[in-house]
């Protein structure tokens, strides 16, 4: 039996319950044992006690959509270096996209990574498995056997299915063992080339768009088949404001559907592409300043059920290319909490919805125990400055990639102390 | 006024930049980054460039002992060529250098490229590049005067500037005409850098295309659009023709060149909508029978080897104004 832990003096904010109210949590033996809310609890014997001072006690992250580089391409980011950068940025668990080198569309890889990540990584790694071999879009991998190795979720990563026929049978056959499937919208052959939003900004700087329809009609097909097979189905990552209205539109009659967005889409517009800043080329692209609007009042009424980071590292050889010819994506481990805070800062939305878009909300699609403050729930718990100023810099991320997307942001609001599973595994230190 | 800027110029020595203030930008990237004042300033520099290759000694080394490269990555003939012979006429070590890029089988990246022609020392580097945007990320990794010679469907600024001396010199003036643009809108840089650079000297522009060939928005970009070609050339000033790609017009956006030829081929019966002292203009090079009448293209309307006179000019005078003459020389 490993030391009691007690984190007393703190301002509780646990968004399963609703709970925001000062109190204590005690620790044992990674669980959580116990909750006090406003009085004052005795401190076991032999406890190590953390004063927070008031800081903010809350679940930690479950980020939905980080892809790493490990098999393949551990130049741009290993677990190790995914572990690092999501303790630092409050992230506890995260599902890892089957995009690497191998596929992850093979049990054994799945079983693999669990080990090498509990080896290697500070936090929890949760391996997502790939719905097709390869991640081709044409035969399915074998979803029963994934989930027994451990796989928490279906998905093709940045790959989007298009066969429709191939659709239903998957979603069929993913709603025969439970299993959700994430899936990322995006129809090829109207995307096309396009490397940006489509609209005026992309006709000023020369760059094919793409128009939201990419996204719109996938999501109509997949909502439309969701419900004709009962799938637990997740949009991975919606970014406009007509998907929110589909999306809504659908939750009224199916509550299996859910829906993810990117902080990049939440904090960010097309705008800030500006004069062809590649770190800024996503693989769901920035959309208008409405359609910013569109999705924060999404996540407002709960349309939205979650925000992600889409960490997905890239070194600068793909990065430092002509807007058109470089590859998307961006890192955001680090950033996702204090980039969503903007959100609560500004006044658009409270910080339980905020938390629980990356909280509660992932552990409950996920079917995760933690994600919660409660007893008998893994210790997996951050401590938060809800003020602290800082400034991204690159220099100081922990990923191996740089490619950030909110390089010399200033942010207000910074993690502290990073507990799983009971133990420490970031504090932050005073630069 | 122009008739006095004209007449200035004609008492002036051939190619004397001497009363020009320096000019304040260091890249020529885009018509975008450009004032009035400086486009103005541009167009009286390439005015005084005219006569030097009029001369039979074309020499007015104001550049001499400087190199220039061209650096295309797109293949050029007429582009290339008009700048090597800018470069040439103004005394500077001219290297052409032609690089298949191709986004697929990348070797070397454009950074790395950039670079290692910079520790060669150049004084200009001209570029032209598939990618919107190559130009400008070049300027960034180079210490010196880089000019876009077109990147991708973007900018091409010495297009715009050499249209407008075409236009300036034919009408007398520029402000308060109306120039209608008429083809391939989407994919061309052309459109961009010449409804900035018009728009900047208060011109009525008109963009004229089937809808599949406009991009969005463009309705913010140009006074006037339209889908009907004669509606859209009625009592314009100047009528300018692009090229319609080829593989445009297999089916995929554009069912034929006959059908667009019909609709937005410029021929007579369409240019008698123009009036009557309507110029023609075509950055080249022209597909005769596809977007134009080879009797119209080589009519009296046409002033389109005009344009590629003026379009020496212009790059000599961009070239001149960017690397400015040293008093230690």
């Amino acid at each position: 039996m490993t030391r009691a832990l007690l984190i007393e003096n703190a301002r509780i904010v646990d968004p399963a319950s609703g709970t925001d109210s000062k109190g204590a949590v005690l620790v044992e033996d990674g669980f959580i044992t116990e909750v006090a809310l406003g009085a004052p609890v005795g401190v076991p014997e032999g406890a190590e006690v953390i004063n927070a001072n008031g800081l903010i006690l809350a679940p930690g992250l479950i980020d939905m959509r980080v892809f790493t580089g490990e098999p393949g391409k551990e130049y741009r980011e290993t677990l190790q270096s995914a572990g690092e950068a999501a303790a630092a940025g409050g992230v506890t668990s995260f599902v890892m996209m089957p995009d690497t080198a191998p596929v992850v569309d093979d049990g054994a890889l799945v079983d693999f990574l669990i080990r090498r990540a509990k080896a290697t990584s500070k936090v929890n790694v949760l391996p997502a498995g790939a719905i097709t071999k390869g991640l081709a879009g044409e035969e399915m991998t074998e979803f029963g056997l994934l989930k027994e190795a451990g796989a928490v979720c279906l998905t093709d990563g940045r790959h989007s299915i298009q066969s429709t026929a191939l659709l239903r049978t998957v979603m069929s056959y993913a709603a025969n063992y439970g299993m959700t499937i994430v899936h990322h919208v995006s129809d090829k052959s109207l995307t096309g080339d396009g490397v940006m939003n489509e609209g005026l900004f992309a006709t000023i700087l020369g760059l094919k768009g793409i128009p939201r329809e990419a996204e719109t009609i996938p999501l109509a097909r997949d909502l439309q088949l969701a419900g004709l097979t009962g799938v637990k189905y997740h949009a991975a990552q919606i970014s406009c404001a007509g998907s929110v209205e589909l999306v809504a539109s659908a939750k009224k009659r199916n509550t299996s559907v859910t829906s993810g967005v990117s902080i990049n889409n939440l904090a960010l517009n097309e705008n800030d592409i500006g004069r062809y800043r590649s770190f800024f080329k996503l693989g769901t692209p920035l959309r208008s300043e409405d359609d910013r609007q569109a999705v924060i009042e999404g996540l407002r009424d709960g349309t939205i059920d979650t925000i992600h980071s889409d960490h997905d590292p890239q070194d600068t050889e793909v990065k430092r290319q002509p807007f058109a010819e470089a590859s998307d994506g961006a890192i955001g481990l680090e950033t996702l909490l204090a980039a969503a805070l903007r959100l609560v800062h500004s006044g658009d939305v409270d910080l339980l919805t905020v938390l629980r878009a990356m909280t509660s909300r992932p552990a409950e699609i996920l079917g995760l125990p933690s994600g919660r403050i409660a007893k008998g729930a893994p210790a997996d718990l951050i401590l938060v400055d809800l003020d602290y100023p800082w400034q991204v810099s690159e220099r100081d991320l922990r990923s191996r990639s740089r490619n950030t997307s909110f390089e010399g942001a200033r942010l207000a609001g910074k993690v502290m102390r990073t507990i799983v599973g009971g133990q420490t595994v970031h504090t932050h230190v005073e630069g | 006024m122009a008739q006095a800027r004209a007449a200035k110029a004609s008492t002036t020595a051939a190619g004397s930049t001497g009363d020009f203030p320096p000019f304040s930008q260091r890249h020529l990237l885009s018509i975008a980054d450009l004032q009035q004042h400086e486009i103005i300033d541009l167009l009286d520099r390439a005015e005084r460039m005219v006569p030097v290759s009029r001369q039979e000694r074309k020499s007015h080394p104001t550049l001499s002992g400087k190199t220039q490269i061209n650096l295309f990555f797109e293949p050029s003939t007429r582009t290339q060529g008009s700048f090597e012979i800018a470069g040439k006429r103004l005394g500077a070590l001219v290297m052409n250098m032609s690089v298949k890029s191709s986004s697929v089988s990348k070797g070397e990246t454009l950074v790395d490229t950039a670079a290692t022609l910079n520790a060669m020392r150049p004084d200009v580097i001209v570029v032209r590049h598939s990618a919107a945007g190559a130009v400008e990320l070049l300027s960034q990794k180079v210490g010196c005067a880089v000019i876009n010679a077109g990147d991708g469907a973007h900018e091409h600024p010495t297009q715009a500037l050499l249209d407008a001396l075409t236009i300036r010199r034919h009408k007398g003036r520029i402000s308060g005409l109306t120039v209608a643009i008429c083809g391939d809108i989407a994919n061309s840089r052309v459109v961009r850098s010449n409804l900035l650079l018009l728009g900047a000297l208060n011109v009525r522009t008109r963009v004229i295309a089937p809808r599949n060939l406009l991009p969005a928005g463009i309705e913010h970009l140009a006074t006037e659009v339209f889908t009907d070609m004669r509606e859209g050339l009625r009592d314009v000033d100047v009528v300018m023709m692009l090229r319609l790609q080829h593989e445009r017009a297999n089916g995929r956006m554009i069912p034929s060149v006959r059908e667009y030829y019909h609709f937005y081929g410029l021929d007579a019966e369409k240019l008698a909508f123009a009036r009557p002292d309507a110029i023609v203009m075509h950055p080249g090079p022209m597909n005769r029978g596809v977007e134009i009448d080879p009797a119209i293209a080589d009519g009296p309307a046409s002033v389109i080897t005009d344009q590629v006179e003026m379009g020496v000019a212009v790059r000599m005078a961009v070239l001149d104004a960017l690397l400015p003459a040293r008093n230690d020389a």
